[in-house]
Formats: C-alpha cells, sequence, structure tokens
C-alpha cells in the first residue's frame, strides 16, 4: 500500500504576517481513509482551501496521481478528481436533486457542453443519476426543487454531487455539522458505504464520527502537522491529548466510546 | 403526445425517469402553441399595426436575451444596449456600403454584437452585482460617445442615413406599412425561440441555472465558471446584436438612440414585466410593455412614465408571481 494519490510537499501559506499552513507534508494512500483533525483555527479550512485550488500556496507543490496541480485552476482539478463537499451545503436550490446530478455526470462525462439534446436525454446519464438516486436514499426527492428538501436529504444531495464525480480523492469537509439527529444515521452510512478505491480525507470535530471512519489521522495544530498515525497512536499520543484531544474529551468519559468504535472498525 | 407519463409525484424510480423527465419538458405545452399562433396571425389580421408588431418582435428578441444572461445566468446588466447598437450599426453600414441583403446583415449583426460580448465578457465574471451593472452600463456609454464622435462613419447625432436594404430573400421588399418587416423580424424571433426553448433544456442550459443558483458548485463540479459565463454572455450579445440589426433594417435607419442608455433600462422593464428566468418572460414584457406604452400614451401622452413607474413599484412589491406568472397559477416550477 504505497500507492500515494495525493501529496503535499512542504506547502506554506501566509496571510501577510501569519503563517495559517506550515510547511505541511501529506500522503494520502488510494482508498485510504483519512482523518484532518485539529482545534479551531488549526489552518484545516485553508489546507482544504489549497487543495482544491480556491487559494494558491505560498510555497510547496501539490501532487494528484504523481500530476502536478498546484497551478491548476479548481475546475480542472475536479476533472482530475480531486472533488470536495462543503461544509456549508453548496447546493442549487432551484433545481431538482435529478437535474443536479445529471447536470454532475453529465459534467464528468463531458456531455454537458451538449446545447440540443435534453439534460439526462443520454441513456447512460439517466442511468448513472437512478444508481445515485437509490444509493443516497434520494428517491421519493428526486423532483422537488432541492431548496424544499428537508436538510438531512440536501447533506446527502451534497456527498451524492461529489461522488457523481466519481473522485480518485474526496474531501468531506464535516459531512455530518448541523444535521438532527434522527437523520445522522443516514449520513453515517453512506459515508462508511463510500466506493472502497476511492481515498477519503475527513475533516470533522465530531471525535465519534472521526474514530470510527478513519484508518489513518494527521493531526494539524497552528498550521503544522503535529503528528499522523493510526486512530489507536494518535488516541494514545500524549501530545495531541494535551493540544487537542484534552480540550473536547474530558477524561474516561469520552474515551470509551472511542475505543469500542476502534474495536467495531477494526473488525468491518 | 396523449400519454403523459405520471412521474411528477414520489413514484418508485426507474431507468426511464429522467429520460422521460427530459422528453416531458422539452414538449411544447398547448398553451404556448395557442401563444404563437396567435402572435402569428397578428401581422396578418393587423396589417394597419404592422409597424407596432414590428417593434415589439425586435424587443422580445432583445428582451430574451437579457433573459438568457440575467434570468438564466444571474448576470445582471445596465448596458445590453451596447450590443444592441454595435448589431444595429454594423447591420446599416453593410447594407450603406457593401451589400444590401438583409439575412446577411442580420448575421452581420449578430456576430458584431457577440464579438463584442466576447471582448467585453472577462468584465462581468468577477465582483459583486453592482460592480456588473456600472460595468454593463459603462461600456454601453463608452460606445455611445464612440459612436457620436465617429460621426463620418456613423453619422453622429445625425444618424446614419440612406440605409436602403434588399428584399428578403431576394422576394419580399420592404414596404412602408412594414408588413415585411413584421413578418420578418417575428421570424427571426421565432426561430431564436425555439432555438432557445430546446437550449435552456439542455446540460448546457441547466448550468446557466446552476451559475445562477451557486457558482461556487458550478466550479466544485469540474465547470468552468468563466468559460460558462464567457459563452452564454457572447451568446446573449449576439442574439442583441440580431435585433439591433433587425431595427436597423426594417426602419432603414440607425442612430446614438440605439445606443442610449433608456434601451437598456426599457429591455430590463420589459423582461422583468414579463418575468425573468424563463424564456416567455421576454415575448409576455415585450408585448405587454409596447401594448401599455402604445395605450397609456394614447389616452395621457405626458404620464406614460408615471404609469410605467407604477407599476414598477407594483409589480416588485406585490411580486410578479402573484401578479402575473401563469406558471404559479397552477404550480411550481415547470414551465418554459
Amino acid at each position: 500500500m504505497t500507492d500515494i494519490v495525493l501529496q503535499t510537499h512542504h506547502l506554506v501559506r501566509r496571510f501577510g504576517g501569519l503563517v495559517a499552513t506550515q510547511d505541511v507534508s501529506l500522503s494520502v494512500e488510494r482508498g485510504a481513509r483519512h482523518a484532518l483533525i485539529g482545534p479551531n483555527g488549526a489552518g484545516k479550512t485553508t489546507l482544504i482551501n489549497q487543495l482544491t485550488g480556491v487559494l494558491a500556496p505560498s510555497e510547496g507543490r501539490i501532487e494528484l496521481a504523481g500530476q502536478d496541480i498546484t497551478a491548476l485552476p479548481a475546475h480542472r482539478r475536479v476533472a482530475l478528481g480531486l472533488v470536495r463537499t462543503f461544509q456549508i451545503n453548496q447546493l442549487w436550490p432551484t433545481l431538482t436533486p435529478l437535474q443536479s446530478l445529471a447536470l454532475a455526470v453529465s459534467s464528468r462525462l463531458g456531455a454537458s457542453r451538449r446545447w440540443w439534446q435534453a439534460l439526462g436525454a443520454d441513456a447512460a446519464v439517466a442511468r448513472e443519476c437512478e444508481a445515485l438516486l437509490r444509493q443516497f436514499r434520494l428517491e421519493d426527492h428526486a423532483e422537488r426543487a432541492t431548496a424544499e428538501l428537508p436538510y438531512g436529504k440536501r447533506r446527502l444531495l451534497e456527498i451524492a454531487l461529489a461522488v457523481a464525480l466519481r473522485p480518485q480523492v474526496l474531501l468531506l469537509d464535516e459531512p455530518a455539522a448541523g444535521v438532527p439527529a434522527g437523520e445522522r444515521q443516514d449520513i453515517l452510512d453512506t459515508i462508511a458505504a463510500l466506493p472502497a478505491d476511492v481515498a477519503v480525507l475527513l475533516i470533522e470535530h465530531d471525535m465519534d464520527l472521526v474514530f470510527s471512519f478513519a484508518r489513518r489521522m494527521t493531526v494539524l495544530v497552528n498550521g503544522a502537522v503535529l503528528t499522523e498515525g493510526t486512530p489507536e497512536q494518535i488516541a494514545a499520543d500524549p501530545q495531541v491529548r494535551a493540544v487537542y484531544l484534552g480540550e473536547s474529551l474530558t477524561g474516561t468519559r469520552h474515551e470509551a466510546p472511542a475505543a469500542t468504535t476502534l474495536a467495531g472498525a477494526a473488525h468491518g | 403526445m396523449s400519454a403523459r407519463p405520471a412521474t411528477r409525484s414520489a413514484a418508485p424510480m426507474d431507468a426511464t425517469t429522467l429520460a422521460a423527465h427530459s422528453a416531458r419538458v422539452m414538449r411544447w405545452k398547448p398553451w404556448e402553441l395557442v401563444v404563437w399562433a396567435l402572435v402569428w396571425a397578428a401581422p396578418f389580421a393587423a396589417p394597419q399595426h404592422a409597424a407596432l408588431i414590428n417593434e415589439i418582435a425586435i424587443l422580445a428578441l432583445f428582451a430574451v436575451s437579457l433573459d438568457l444572461i440575467l434570468g438564466y445566468a444571474g448576470i445582471v446588466s445596465l448596458g445590453h444596449a451596447a450590443f444592441f447598437g454595435v448589431g444595429a450599426y454594423a447591420a446599416a453600414l453593410l447594407a450603406k456600403h457593401l451589400n444590401p441583403d438583409p439575412l446577411l446583415g442580420l448575421a452581420f449583426g449578430a456576430a458584431v454584437g457577440a464579438a463584442l460580448g466576447a471582448l467585453t465578457s472577462p468584465m462581468i465574471v468577477r465582483g459583486s452585482d453592482l460592480t456588473r451593472l456600472m460595468v454593463t452600463m459603462g461600456v454601453a456609454l463608452v460606445l455611445l460617445e464612440l459612436a457620436n464622435k465617429f460621426d463620418s462613419l456613423t453619422g453622429g447625432a445625425d444618424g446614419l442615413q440612406g440605409v436602403v436594404m434588399g428584399p428578403v430573400l431576394g422576394l419580399f421588399e420592404f414596404d412602408l406599412a412594414a408588413r415585411t418587416a413584421s413578418v420578418y423580424s417575428l421570424a427571426v424571433l421565432f426561430l431564436a425561440f425555439v432555438v432557445l426553448r430546446r437550449l435552456v433544456h439542455t446540460p448546457f442550459g441547466m448550468s446557466l441555472k446552476a451559475l445562477r443558483d451557486n457558482r461556487l458548485r458550478v466550479a466544485a463540479i469540474g465547470l468552468s465558471v468563466q468559460g460558462r459565463l464567457a459563452v452564454v454572455y457572447t451568446l446573449a450579445a449576439g442574439l442583441a446584436g440580431a435585433a439591433g440589426a433587425l431595427l436597423a433594417q426594417t426602419t432603414g435607419f440607425a442612430s446614438l438612440d440605439v445606443l442610449e442608455f433608456h434601451r437598456s433600462a426599457d429591455v430590463m422593464l420589459a423582461l422583468v414585466i414579463g418575468g425573468a428566468g424563463w424564456l416567455w418572460g421576454g415575448l409576455i414584457g415585450a408585448i405587454a410593455f409596447k401594448l401599455m406604452h402604445d395605450l397609456i400614451s394614447a389616452v395621457t401622452p405626458q404620464y406614460w412614465t408615471f404609469w410605467i413607474g407604477l407599476i414598477l413599484v407594483l409589480l416588485m412589491l406585490v411580486g410578479r408571481e402573484r401578479l402575473f406568472s401563469p406558471r404559479r397559477w397552477f404550480k411550481r416550477g415547470g414551465g418554459a
């Protein structure tokens, strides 16, 4: 397992005198379940914005499957298979989920420039949209305007739109953020069922979700990588406990669920 | 045609749903056919109003072109007359100096409009709506002053005189009563409408609505926001250029008036009255705007702007959906 699909080399990003990203070298393997954690202000968002092409790094390089993508605009990175979801839903409120997915699938298949055939008239696009709607449990909402969907369903569509692009690397930015408890399980199941060959980089505050999902973790503090390792190593790392876990996990009460979910993940 | 698939509801999905959905939106609804039949009947039933019908058709084409960028792609513009104006001058100059064929001039006017659109599109990609309002308005003002300055070419404030058009298709001479003109303009409008009605339901058309709704996500599915905006802006500019060409050809005249600010404002008014974001908005708006203008001016010549202002305020405060838009009378969404 040394098949690295996403790699950063000594990434630095400065905002004036502030160094928001300090010499970050990150490697994500094909099919990885990699979590990026860190306290507020650790520079997670800045790092994601550099990976996706929203921000240009001050120094360093980013490689996707061996190709240097540091200078590519956001949409070109997507075409190469680096896809993200957003912490705050970024959807098309007046389009239906079916139209949204059809647009994403058409975009991937290079059919989006077609200007004479109706959206989804292509049988391949149609089949894929049906499959995605089923996979993300959106069948019953396929033809309603996205703005009218319950929040949890919109959250699912947010992820479905990314999966529709068949990414090599999927950046999930707090996928469960704001989802009410009743709809949470749908999101967790969906994330657990993501295709095995897709490398997933998860940015999340929810420690239960992180420890149940990740097989590898990187801890970011003050813009720099503090440490990296398996969830067991991270959970046991006194440095991490000091700067990060100590804040949110108080003593033994929160350690237990993390440990049990770890055991569960190991079996699965 | 009679078997309409009942796929609106939450019926279980099957592999044909999306195909049926796309076939359904593409199909012309009966009311659309009726309206077009009435529109087509107008120049034949009321030839004495041919000049008005011609003006309406031209404004409608202009408004539909604005709808493409404003209603679909969400680009606000107060300078759409820039493209209308250069199209008008291009067609008039071509006819005067090189070739009097109307269709050639129409194509030339559209091409010049599109070229200006492509040239100026980078300016509308960035910034806020206010930026776009000012930039589009500024471009139109610059062109207006250029047309004024280069009077050896444009005729300046006197206008470009002596534009004599050849017959349409070599068969139909333009007449003083504007009968040929009205049918010619209507035919161009109809053709553009048929093509655009299809276009807005294609992946390309849907990506325009997506741009309006959320540009961040458009980039996130791998589409170039700048590229799409440039294409739609160029397309709309070409259509506006064609509308301008029609005006110059059917009136045999082009003057600074084609670039004036009031043209940009009028076309936006017409579109707002008809409703932005659906193609019928431009058409219905143009008809309503011109008819109101004619009727109100006939009653109170001085106070036309008072009434149009009042209507505008009502429209904005009460909401066009509740006042006019037929699609909201029946259901949400859908429409052309």
